[in-house]
């Protein structure tokens, strides 16, 4: 079943096509990979898929939380998010000076039950709510193994945690799928590889379909089910992690000229 | 169980303390003169807090209060002076006034990057001004408008009545807006000011907060204004210039954007220091906006960043002084204990 | 005819008064530009460049020679405060919240009117700016006086030298890069904090002339008096597209044609709310300005 699809997605910058006729078709449940060089327009493409770009053109469809596939490409960021699409940053953006437990908060922020009157007042039903609440972030946390730290302010957390926490954070929101972009930027070979078990285990556990961004070869390859690789652009490939690494086109794009010269 | 026992004992501590308070002002322990500047002092605290909600936790500089406070206060003077409304209700109908003309202002000006809304509440408070002048009939024009009713006429009761008013005044609006702020709206309010982009992409719809919280902002400046009206019986345009507004921002950002406790510190110290600096006449003019400056250049976090940042809380205090384990949340905190 | 004479003739007025706000958003627009911040200062740099003509014509005597000569120190003095101000206040800020820079500017706009209202050889009372003895010339039935072709000359004198500057100079072009991306032309080897002293000294000299300008015009002159033109000329930069130099230009003088025409035929009082009117009405349309582009945050 396709939960997320493009349509000739392109988006363009003044005379710069920065992605041009992207079309993705992803099922329930997959892990893809989107992978390209510096430039390539990955990012981008997350920008688009969560509404803080508009595309010049095509149409990007998302299941919503009915079952029904509705074209998101006009609604706004907290829209797409509502509708069970989440994502992390690749340069880190968490609410810095507010604690861990917070920043779970605000993401769960769909799911409070209560309006600001019922806050204010803290009219009947406010503490049961703001408890439930406290407890589902909790259980997030623990299972990224950040709660000890729940009190803590995000900016004081090391950056491996700053990115689990991004990720706890956007899971809050109750996605059911998840775009993460750079997960493992910046973090060391072990911790990146009890990330990759991480990331399975959250797709088992909630249901997930993912697509990550991410220059870690090792990683990308040793998860994903499919990867799509972008360059200037433009999908060049797209297929299983054995397809992909011997297609000539991404290995051109990665290594570049020389290896046609020179081989 | 001693949660709840810690919130009753505190709230009775508050209850006591603002019993305590008006005593020593019906005795006249607190002189007539002292209490009229306390006065004064929880208007510009409570006024002061209403901006640090739009400015200090929500990240967006409005710099109109003094329109608000205006809007509060005219208001409330016609309700009472052309339709004989009691009290209570003109004060409200002020604090509403205020919060509807917040409303329109931010409903264009929100959707855009923040500092357009510093601009466009300075012209407000401006036009405001401008307006009063030009509306002699509800206002009194220039000359300002004089008889207005107030809170009561009977000599012992004088200084009393508006001095609990406004302290019961500015109590409710510091524990609402601490329950607000430690809600998951509240929590919304300030990711706006920490990541914009961020807090659309967790869900939050950025322009609504934002609304929300102006609109809420000036109705909080509005019922200052509107409290002001009927104690001081004569309002005039000039007292609500740009000046006035920025006297606002300087105990925002004395007190710590983003800190209840601080703005009610800064509120009644800095309204209290100004009547002991009377001397300096025009001096005193410059001295605000070098404090301004020198806050922002080296304290930024105002006194409360020297505390941590940490909001005072009277239940924790309690809960400290009956010997038991502070409890982990920063429940109702209430300040209402600042007072001198 | 005589509808169509004082239509042509508040036309005029509004071209010289314009010409004073395009002036001065051009110290805006272009700091900006390269800062990203709201200068709330930049409208009393009007009002120092307003005093510092006014002792110096007092001391020389007024002749049209000494009031052209008037301007160079006028704009030296302004330009050393404006990079005063920046290296003490803004600078320092640079990396921290946005708002807390524009806190600051208040400050220093208020610090500046305050701070002459208690220096002694200046008061909080309006003093008579000097001007030369009034001249019209009669063109097609439209008064033109002596001091709106002054205003005129200098104000497009003065555009014309930044337009050579911005465009055909290193550090123009410079100015230009660090406005679009600062992070990129500090990499390409430009000296960011240089071309920030340097806009900041610019648009403070610009402001200077504006005010000397303004003060001829109106020849009352006090502490508070920037603040008017200042916050007028900030709208028709926002406008004209804030960032954009044409744009700046265009907006001063739509600004001041649109107030002297409110003026003329509609009522002095709502000139002022006719100015924040257009400025709500372009945020609500054209958030950008007319000559703006539009700006994304990088995510």
């Amino acid at each position: 079943m396709t939960v997320l699809k493009t349509e000739n997605l392109s988006i363009q910058f003044g005379g710069l096509m920065a992605v041009a006729n992207l079309n993705l078709d992803v099922k329930k449940g997959e892990l893809i990979g989107l992978i390209g060089p510096n430039g390539a327009g990955k990012t981008t493409v997350f920008n688009m898929l969560t509404g803080v770009y508009k595309p010049t053109a095509g149409r990007i469809l998302v299941q919503d939380r009915t079952g029904q596939l509705q074209d998101i490409s006009r609604l706004h960021p907290y829209q797409i998010t509502a509708l069970g699409m989440a994502r992390t940053f690749q340069n880190i953006r968490l609410f810095k000076n507010l604690t861990v437990l917070d920043n779970v908060r605000i993401g769960n922020h769909l799911n409070v039950k209560y309006n600001s009157v019922t806050g204010i007042f803290r009219l009947p039903g406010y503490y049961r709510e703001q408890k439930r609440i406290d407890e589902e972030c909790r259980a997030l946390l623990k299972i990224f193994e950040i709660e000890h730290k729940s009190d803590e302010l995000a900016k004081n957390l090391p950056y491996g945690e700053q990115r689990k926490l991004e990720i706890v954070r956007a899971l809050a929101t109750k996605p059911h799928i998840l775009l993460l972009d750079e997960p493992a930027a910046g973090m060391n070979p072990q911790e990146t590889l009890e990330l990759m078990d991480l990331i399975k285990y959250i797709r088992e556990r909630f249901d997930l379909t993912i697509i990550l961004i991410e220059h870690d070869m090792k990683l990308v390859m040793g998860i994903c089910e499919r990867i799509v690789v972008l360059n200037y652009g433009r999908t060049i490939a797209c297929g299983t992690p054995a397809e992909v690494a011997h297609d000539p086109l991404v290995i051109k794009a990665y290594l570049g000229k020389e290896l046609e010269n020179g081989a | 169980m001693s949660k709840k026992t810690n919130t009753i004992a505190s709230a009775l501590i508050v209850a006591l303390f603002l019993i305590l308070l008006n005593l020593l002002v019906w005795f006249r322990v607190i002189g007539e003169y002292t209490s009229q500047v306390l006065t004064i002092a929880g208007i510009n605290a409570i006024i002061a807090l209403g901006l640090n909600l739009i400015s200090g936790f929500t990240g967006q500089l409005a710099l109109g209060h003094a329109g608000f406070m205006a809007v509060g206060a005219y208001t409330t003077a016609a309700l009472l002076m052309k339709v004989n409304l009691p009290m209570a209700l003109a004060v409200l109908g002020g604090a509403l006034m205020s919060a509807l003309f917040g409303f329109l202002i931010g409903l264009p000006t929100l959707r855009l990057r923040g500092d357009y809304l510093a601009i466009v509440t300075l012209g407000f408070g401006e036009i405001i001004r401008v307006l009063m002048i030009n509306l002699p009939e509800l206002t009194g024009g220039p000359a300002g408008l004089k008889g207005i009713p107030t809170y009561t006429t009977n000599f012992a009761w004088r200084p009393v009545i508006p001095f609990a008013l406004v302290y019961l005044a500015l109590t409710l609006v510091v524990v609402l807006l601490n329950n607000l702020l430690n809600s998951s709206h509240g929590a919304a309010i300030v990711s706006i000011r920490e990541d914009e982009i961020a807090a659309n992409a967790m869900g939050v719809n950025v322009f609504y907060y934002k609304l929300f919280a102006f609109t809420l902002s000036a109705f909080i400046g509005g019922l200052g204004g509107a409290l002001y009206a009927p104690f001081f019986g004569y309002l005039s345009p000039n007292m609500f210039n740009f000046q006035k507004s920025v006297e606002f921002l300087i105990i925002v950002v004395l007190g710590g954007m983003g800190n209840l406790t601080g703005t009610v510190v800064a509120g009644i110290g800095l309204t209290y220091l100004q009547e002991i600096l009377r001397f300096l006449k025009d001096y005193r003019l410059v001295i605000y906006p070098v404090i301004l400056i020198i806050v922002m250049l080296f304290q930024p976090s105002g006194i409360m960043g020297l505390f941590g940042n940490k909001e005072f809380s009277l239940t924790r205090l309690v809960s400290k002084m009956l010997g038991e384990k502070p409890l982990g949340g920063e429940e109702s905190s209430d300040k209402a204990g600042e007072v001198q | 005819m005589a509808f169509l004479q004082q239509l042509c003739q508040q036309t005029l007025n509004g071209l010289s008064l314009g010409s004073i706000y395009a002036l001065l958003a051009l110290g805006y627009t272009m700091v900006y530009g390269v800062v990203k911040l709201i200068n709330f200062a930049h409208g009393d740099i009007l009002m120092v460049g307003a005093f510092v003509g006014y002792f110096v014509l007092k001391k020389w005597g007024i002749t049209p020679v000494n009031l052209m000569l008037s301007f160079l120190p006028a704009m030296l003095f302004c330009m050393i405060l404006g990079v005063l101000i920046e290296k003490v206040c803004y600078k320092p800020l640079r990396n921290q919240p946005r708002i807390n820079a524009l806190i600051t500017a208040i400050g220093v706009s208020f610090f500046l009117e305050n701070g002459a209202r208690v220096l002694p050889f200046i008061g909080p009372n309006p003093r008579v700016f000097p001007t030369l003895p009034v001249v019209n010339y009669r063109l097609f039935g439209i008064n033109i006086s002596q001091v709106q072709i002054l205003i005129f000359i200098v104000a497009i004198g003065l555009m014309l030298i930044l337009n050579y500057i911005i465009n055909h100079t290193k550090t123009g072009k410079a100015m230009q890069a660090v406005s679009f991306d600062k992070g990129a032309a500090a990499l390409m080897g430009i000296n960011v904090d240089r071309i920030i002293s340097f806009t900041f000294a610019l648009g403070s000299s610009l402001g200077a002339a504006a005010g000397i300008l303004f003060a001829s015009a109106y020849p009352q002159i006090e502490p508070y008096m920037g603040i008017m033109p200042g916050m007028k000329a900030f709208i028709a930069a926002v406008f004209g597209g804030i960032g954009s130099i044409p744009g700046a230009m265009l907006g001063g003088i739509i600004l001041g044609v649109a107030e002297t025409l409110t003026k003329g035929f509609l009522s002095s009082q709502l000139a002022d709310a006719i100015a924040f009117g257009l400025l709500i009405l372009i945020l609500v349309v054209k958030p950008s300005g007319l000559l703006g582009k539009p700006m994304g945050e990088k995510v």
